[in-house]
């Protein structure tokens, strides 16, 4: 009850931001931060719970952008109906990964990924409708009543998305189907041997991180006013969306969260100040870092520091 | 496109070469991921650093193939450092520690690729050299100097990392400690120095892939993105640590890239040795010669 009273104060506070007369570039950047805390949990259900290392975020992200554009293009569909859409074929791209599962495991299954990342690029890429390889400059529609800017409306509806991954992940966690994944990340085998129904259960977290991470690329067309495929479909997602949960904590669901609201703060500031590669070296240095001297992340540190006293 | 077989011939020739290329780049992985089991994806972004590195000891007047053996030592050394370093980090802790090496490796290429970003920039890089530029004319076919001098490194390279591990001592310790770890032990051999020596090994041949890739042409830091999906789909479809197979799995993928390159064009080549591997981890996840 308390994790649901909280959550609603964190949406209600992030309305209330947008609806106030703050700084612009809060929202600009805040957005992205959502981005990351949807993409970090959705990577943790299956990479934390399961430990099926999914190094193709982008695949699912850049994915649900590009249904938002077609969708855009073709019908002027609304937002939410976009993201309906991305979530749903990114839950699609998901149970086709579930399905790999069924072989593949370890560095095979990551691989897979990164290939499935290079294939999706590759298509549009070739796809002249949403612009080939230069991309599709967007014209966003008019704003809805309360928001006095596009950014700010975006950044409400990242916000919704954000708390309902989390509260996605919480269940999924404090549930039995948490207890399944775990049994399947420490030994397949045994959990199959002890009824473990882990097809399922591997199919099922493989669809919710892809809708989630669709869903969360749905919008980012309109962010950007623009598309295109080599940003959408970048590894960049990838290792960012791994370090995040990485960092945090992968046990617990809000090991992500703080792992993208420290790690995704740290590179908008650092944009802000120096530039694009040293962001991706933060994102590189701190998840080696922290592979090798906190195995368990700020959570495990946190946990230890708590048993000390 | 008009299709005609001197057309098709002509991809096949440079697919061939291509290929030859393809075994040379991804023959250091067949040791470290097929042979010991190291899940190295940071394999392309270390051998990007061959090519860096080549182009700077090239830069003194060094030919870039002369360049690329003398770096050998020092990548293998890098090599060990690094087997060492991941062997006590993490392979020590067994399976619950997997999770967090294929982290890490994939962390380590980031920081490389943004490391030769920041020295170098993003602009591509070249090497120089008499073959480079030119090309054998064969009645109507051309074929660059540099796709053969490539070709030939290759093909010696390959030839003698079969020899080595199949003819010398420790090169069957090594094919011994990928069979059956627990038994070199109990033998009352060490499969750690061992794996230590193979990981050097297959670092110290990246040096000299380096030094084709940026033969082979320009170099940019982002390159290793696009050789994850090609030094990977050789190994896998090769059947891990096949010597031989690296070879035909070499070649396959550049003859099927180099068709592809005629029918549709190069933005489509990126997804042939992606595709590629997916085809062959869903049907046969063992590959061809797999042990």
């Amino acid at each position: 009850m308390t994790y649901w009273i909280g959550a609603a104060l964190v949406f209600i506070a992030a309305l209330g931001a947008a609806l106030s007369p703050l700084n612009e570039y809060f929202f600009y950047a805040g957005y992205i931060v959502l981005t990351f805390i949807v993409l970090a949990t959705a990577w943790n259900i299956l990479g934390g719970y399961a430990g099926y290392v999914n190094f193709g975020t982008g695949a699912f992200f850049g994915l649900g952008s590009y249904s938002a554009v077609v969708l855009f293009k073709a019908l002027e569909a609304p937002l939410a109906v976009q993201i309906l859409a991305a979530a749903a074929v990114g839950a699609a791209l998901g149970f086709a990964v579930g399905i790999m599962t069924l072989r593949l495991r370890g560095i095979f299954f990551a691989i897979a990924t990164v290939a499935i990342l290079f294939i999706m690029e590759t298509l549009m890429v070739n796809w002249r409708y949403v612009g080939g390889a230069t991309g599709l400059q967007l014209l966003r529609p008019e704003v809805m009543a309360p928001f006095a800017t596009y950014t700010r409306m975006l950044f409400v509806v990242m916000a919704f998305l954000a708390v309902l991954a989390v509260s996605l992940a919480r269940y999924v966690q404090v549930s039995w189907i948490g207890r399944g994944l775990r049994a399947i990340r420490d030994s397949e085998e045994a959990a199959e041997c002890s009824g473990v129904p882990t097809l399922r259960l591997k199919l099922f977290a493989c669809v919710v991180s892809g809708a989630l991470m669709g869903a969360a690329g749905a919008p980012m067309p309109m962010y950007l006013s623009f598309i295109e495929p080599a940003s959408s479909f970048s590894l960049n997602w990838g290792v960012s969306a791994l370090a995040m949960p990485m960092i945090g904590g992968t046990a617990h669901w809000i090991g992500p969260v703080i792992g993208a609201l420290l790690l995704g703060s740290i590179q908008q500031i650092v944009t802000v100040t120096i530039s694009n590669e040293i962001n991706v070296l933060v994102v590189g240095v701190l998840l080696v870092l922290f592979v090798v001297l906190a195995p368990d992340g700020i959570v495990g540190l946190f946990r230890k520091l708590v048993k000390r006293r | 496109m008009i299709f005609s077989f001197d057309l098709l011939f002509e991809a096949v020739l440079f697919g061939v070469l291509l290929g030859c290329f393809y075994a040379a780049v991804s023959i250091g992985l067949s040791v470290s991921f097929g042979l010991l089991d190291v899940p190295h994806v940071a394999h392309p972004a270390l051998m990007v650093f061959g090519s860096y590195c080549t182009y700077i000891v090239a830069g003194y007047g060094l030919d870039p193939v002369l360049a690329g053996i003398i770096l050998m030592p020092a990548f293998f050394v890098l090599g060990v450092l690094v087997y060492r370093f991941y062997y006590e980090t993490f392979e020590k802790r067994g399976t619950e520690a997997a999770v967090r090496g294929l982290a890490f490796f994939f962390g380590l290429a980031f920081i490389i690729e943004v490391g030769l970003i920041l020295m170098f920039g993003v602009d591509q890089r070249t090497v120089e050299a008499a073959y480079i530029g030119s090309s054998l004319e064969l009645g109507d076919y051309r074929i660059p100097y540099r796709m053969l001098v490539a070709f030939g490194v290759a093909l010696v390279l390959t030839i003698v990392l079969t020899l080595y591990l199949s003819k010398t001592f420790t090169g069957r310790a090594i094919k011994a400690v990928a069979q059956d770890e627990p038994a070199l032990r109990l033998m009352g051999a060490n499969p750690v120095r061992i794996k230590q020596w193979a990981f050097g090994i297959a670092t110290g041949v990246s040096a000299l892939a380096g030094a084709m890739l940026i033969i082979v042409g320009p170099v940019e830091p982002a390159m290793d993105r696009l050789y994850i999906g090609r030094t990977f789909c050789v190994v896998v479809l090769a059947g891990l640590g096949s010597m031989t197979g690296t070879l035909a799995a070499g070649l396959i993928l550049g003859i099927s890239e180099s068709i592809v390159l005629m029918l549709l064009g190069a933005s489509w080549a990126p997804a042939v040795a992606f595709g590629l591997l997916l085809i062959v981890l869903g049907i046969r996840p063992q590959g061809l010669f797999g042990r």
